[in-house]
Parts: C-alpha cells; structure tokens; sequence
C-alpha cells in the first residue's frame, strides 16, 4: 500500500490528484467541525450574500452559508458514490464470475443482459425510473448500481476466462477443488487490482451523475444540501448572483479531476505499459 | 463481411426489443399505479379506474406486452395524456433540435481537437504537450452541465454576447444558429478534451509503426508522411469512440436543453417526467435508446469494415 502511494506521488499529476482528493474528501468528513454555519439554518436578513469572511462562499436566496452547504454536500457525493460503486462491484463480480465461469449460454444470456443495460442513455434512463418511483437519493444510487454494473461485469468475466485457462486453475480441478474454492481463492484476488483502478476512475462520473441528477431535482430532496442542488438553486437565480453555481462547481470539478488523476497513476502502476501513450 | 452485418444487426435488434421489454416491464413491476401517478394524490377511484382503461393497464400484463409491441411495429407510441397528441409525432417533432446540437457539437469538438492532439503528439513531451494534455483532461472531467451554467452565466447573462434561452425563430437561420453556440460548445468542450487525448496516443503509436518507417526511408516529405499517411490512420478510433459515446452525448445533451431552455427530446423527457405524462417518458427514452443502439452499431459496422480483426470477435 504504502509502496503504491510512493509510486502514485512520484508523478506530479498523481501528487496532484491525490492532493486534491485528499482536500475534499477530508472537507466532507469533517464537515460538522469545519462548517461555521448550520447548512440548512435558514438566515432571511443575510440572504444573497456576496463572499465575505462571515460567509466564505456567499449565501443563497435563504441566508443559508454556502461554504457550510459546499461541506456537507461532500457527504452526500462521496457517499452516494461509495455506496453505489461498491454494492454495484459486488454485483458485478458475481455476474462475471458467474458468465466466465458457467455454462455457455449463461454466459451469452448475461453478456445480453448487460448489453440492454448499457443500451439506454444513462441520465434519460434515470429520468424514466424517477418518473415512476419519485425522486429520492435511493433511486439514484440504484440507477447508478444498475448503469455501472455491466461495466465491472464484463472486465470480471474477461480477467475470469483469461485465469480459467491457466495450468494452476485446471491442477486445482483435477485435484478435486470446488468451483466456489477456485472462484474465491484464485480467481477473486487476481481481479482485484483492475477493479480496484476501474472503480476509482468511475468515482468523477459517478459523483458527476448524481450532481446532475440533484441539479435536475431528480436527486436530493430539499434542504439537504449536494452540489447539484446547490448548482440548482444557482441556476434558478443566475440573473441575481453568481455565487451559489460557482460555490457547488468547485468542489465538483476539483474532486473529478482529483480522482481522474488518481486513477490514471493507480492505472499506470499496475499496467505500465499504458502509460506510454497517456 | 455479410455474415458479421447480419449478425451485428440482429443483435443490435435483440437489445432494442429486449430493452423496450425491460422498460415496458419497469412500469409494471416498479410498485405504484402509474394512473395514480398521473392524476396526482387528489384523484378519486373512478377517475384512476378511467385513466387505467384509457391507457390500458387494466389489461393482463401478457395481454398489455403484446399489445404495446404490435404497436409498436406499426409506429405508435401511444397517445400523449395531455394534449391527446400521438407520442411519435412529439417525438420525432423534438428530435431534429437534439440531432443537430449533438452533430455540431462533435464537429466541433473534432475540429479543435483533433489537431491539438496531432500537434501534441508530434511535439510530443514539450512544455505544449503537457498544458494540452493538463487542459484536455480538465475539459473531459467537468460536467457537461457545469460548462452550461458557466456559459451561460458569462456570456448571456453577464456579457449579453449570446441569447440564453430557446432555439431561436424557426425560418431565421441565423437566429437559430446565434442560439446554437453556446449550448453547442457545452456539450462540445468535454469531447475536444476526449478527441484530444485519443487522436495523439493513436497518432504516436501509428508514427511507431512500420510503413511509416518505410516511408521515411524512401525520404518522403515529413509533412506528407503525417497528413497523408500518419493522420489518416489516427483518427480511424474517433469513430468508434463517438458511436459508443452517443449515450454521453444525449445524457449531456439532455441537461445542456434544460439549462438553455431548449427544445428537444432531453427537455422533452424531463418536462413530461415533470408533469408525469408517462407515454411521452416511455415513447422518449424509447426512441433515444434506439439512437444509441443504432449508433453503436453503426461504428461497430464501420470499424469491422476498416479493421477485419474484429470481425471474429462476434
């Protein structure tokens, strides 16, 4: 681990990226510490507020502190992220393991099923889900789980058949091992790694999908703050201030970048070979 | 190449008819009467009991998916609940504003990053490369509708430079155009970034390869090596990458119609979800899954007609 980190800071956009993570991730967690204001306190006299030093980023058309929403809005990116990622690689590595291991025509039947999946455009398939359970942060971290599992998936069944092919697999078979021994004590910790690196690149979009959700109003209910309804909220008074889009678009674009950057070096650490071109 | 077209085809066809299965299923298993939905908490039984008949929910399931299949086949989406319009002439009345906006903003997104990622590949390593590749990969990770709002609140409502909202006149050409370019340049940031990146890392590995070796012995103009033989090479994955990417484009495109208050079948599928008059919502995402689905066979096709390989693959 430790090692990986050395590696990953050894490239100044790894440094970088990890840095910038980091910040966010650590503004998001100690919100309740870091935050001067209540995010949700409704404040009518000191509404639309430009920055000052009682209030860092401004406030919005409530007098409710940007700067406090902007750092509990973390807490729900990061988490409806982590949430959604990890519940979705878990599906997706049964379903890999299930399609590179089993029968052929479960194989095929799987490989169509994420293909379906991957047939509707991500956001107008979660407008079409939203139309029809009503907009909550469940239903979006399960239309996240749904849209990435097929991606986790398909590389879990490639690595699957690749390792199944392996003498040490068929040595296993032949002395008699379950499939579910093969499956957890050989095959699982061989696709760890690649998973790993797909899932921290997959954290900006993730993250990126629920702030549009949210900004649609599809996401978060009122007054919780995230930044897609603080980039909501903004848009609905962006001929009166600029401040509460540039208040939820910072975070936003500095914690993508931060994990693109990240994933990119974890990815070159494991394969370098694609690091020629990138 | 016949047998991979047919195959291709029929497969692209499989997933359209199973995810209209699957959406069509979502209403029907997801809990809540989508009548109810419809009419709102206040609605008395008889008038959700009239909607239902009306929509034909009160069918048996098997009864209902057959039914809206042997619609389907003959073009009819269903009745919008509203206005008591068909769903299919809505629709397809929308979908030239998306179609347009998407074209342009590829076109202009190839035409800025193609050649910054075929200068940087050839100046590869300079202090060039390293802010190109620095800004691209910022352009690729900013939300869609982030670069919205910023256009929008820089220059229509701070610089007055560019209209804000709508499509502009219909027949003014140069309105709608002037109503374009903002929200065309939106959706077209990320993929300058995107192309970017692509084009040089197949351009320094197409430079690598053989025949441009050979090239270069026969002392061919280094000008005539890259554009004519080089480029032409590397910008053959742009159309795959595009054919896939059509699904980020209609999500991005959907949110960027919100922003900018234009029509299309984005703003279209978010009003209807807006005022739960579910036939357009299905009939919309419908349709925009079919775009998807065709344009990743599309390139799929194109690319096993430039590359033979792939042609095993299926």
């Amino acid at each position: 681990m430790i090692a990986v980190l050395r590696l990953v800071i050894k490239e100044p956009t790894g440094l970088f990226g990890l840095v910038l993570v980091t910040f966010i991730v650590c503004s998001a967690l100690f919100a309740a510490v870091l935050a001067p204001y209540d995010p949700v306190a409704l404040n009518i006299t000191d509404r639309l507020q430009s920055p000052s030093l009682s209030h860092l980023l401004g406030t919005d058309q409530l007098g409710r502190d940007l700067f406090s929403r902007v750092l509990y809005g973390g807490q729900v990116a990061l988490g409806v992220a982590l949430t959604a990622i990890g519940i979705a690689l878990v599906c997706g590595i049964v379903l890999g393991m299930l399609a590179g291991f089993g029968p052929k025509w479960l194989d095929k039947a799987i490989l169509l099923f994420f293909d379906t999946i991957r047939s509707f455009p991500t956001v107008m398939f979660a407008l079409a889900t939203v139309a029809l359970v009503g907009p909550s942060l469940q239903t979006v971290i399960a239309v996240i789980i749904v849209t990435t599992i097929p991606t986790y998936g398909r590389v879990v069944r490639t690595q699957t058949l690749s390792i199944k092919s392996n003498e040490f697999i068929k040595a296993e078979q032949v002395m008699g091992a379950k499939t579910a021994r093969i499956l957890i004590m050989h095959i699982l910790p061989n696709i760890f790694g690649p998973l790993m690196i797909l899932a921290s690149m997959d954290i900006p979009t993730v993250i990126a999908l629920e702030a549009g959700l949210s900004f649609l109003g599809m996401g978060v209910k009122p007054p919780t703050p995230s930044w897609g309804s603080i980039l909501n909220d903004g848009f609905s008074l962006i001929r009166v201030t600029p401040w509460p889009i540039i208040a939820g678009s910072i975070p936003l674009i500095l914690i993508t970048l931060g994990f693109t950057y990240l994933g990119e070096s974890l990815r070159d650490f494991v394969d370098p070979k694609l690091r020629k071109n990138f | 190449m016949l047998l991979y077209i047919a195959k291709r085809t029929a497969l692209g066809v499989i997933i359209v008819l199973l995810a209209v299965a699957l959406l069509f299923c979502m209403i029907h298993l997801i809990p809540g009467d989508p009548a109810r939905i419809l009419l709102g908490p206040r609605a008395t039984p008889e008038l959700i009991a009239a909607m239902s008949a009306r929509l034909g929910l009160d069918l048996p399931f098997p009864v209902q998916i057959m039914r809206f299949f042997a619609n389907l086949l003959r073009g009819d989406l269903g009745m919008d609940v509203i206005t008591n319009r068909p769903v299919v002439e809505i629709v397809v009345g929308q979908l030239p504003y998306t179609l347009w906006l998407i074209f342009l903003a590829i076109l202009f997104a190839g035409l800025i990053g193609i050649p910054l990622g075929c200068y940087s590949a050839l100046h590869r390593n300079t202090l060039f490369d390293r802010i190109s590749g620095f800004v691209s990969v910022s352009f690729i990770t900013t939300p869609s509708f982030v670069v919205a709002l910023y256009a929008l609140l820089i220059f229509a409502v701070a610089l007055k430079w560019f209209p804000a909202v709508g499509a502009g006149d219909r027949g003014d050409f140069l309105d709608q155009a002037v109503h374009l370019v903002l929200p065309v340049f939106s959706i077209g940031l990320a993929w300058i970034g995107y192309l970017a990146r692509l084009v040089r890392a197949s351009m320094l590995e197409v430079m690598e390869e053989s025949h441009i070796r050979t090239a270069r012995a026969f002392g061919l103009a280094e000008r005539r090596i890259i554009y004519h033989y080089a480029l032409k090479l590397a910008i053959l994955p742009t159309v795959s990458v595009i054919g896939v990417g059509m699904g980020f484009l209609l999500s991005s495109a959907l949110l960027t119609e919100i922003v900018f208050a234009r029509p299309g079948i984005g703003k279209l599928i978010y009003d209807s979800v807006i005022t739960r008059n579910y036939p357009v919502v299905m009939g919309s995402v419908l349709v925009s899954t079919v775009l998807f689905v065709v344009s990743t066979t599309v390139s799929d096709l194109i690319n096993a007609w430039l590359d033979p390989r792939t042609r095993a693959t299926l």
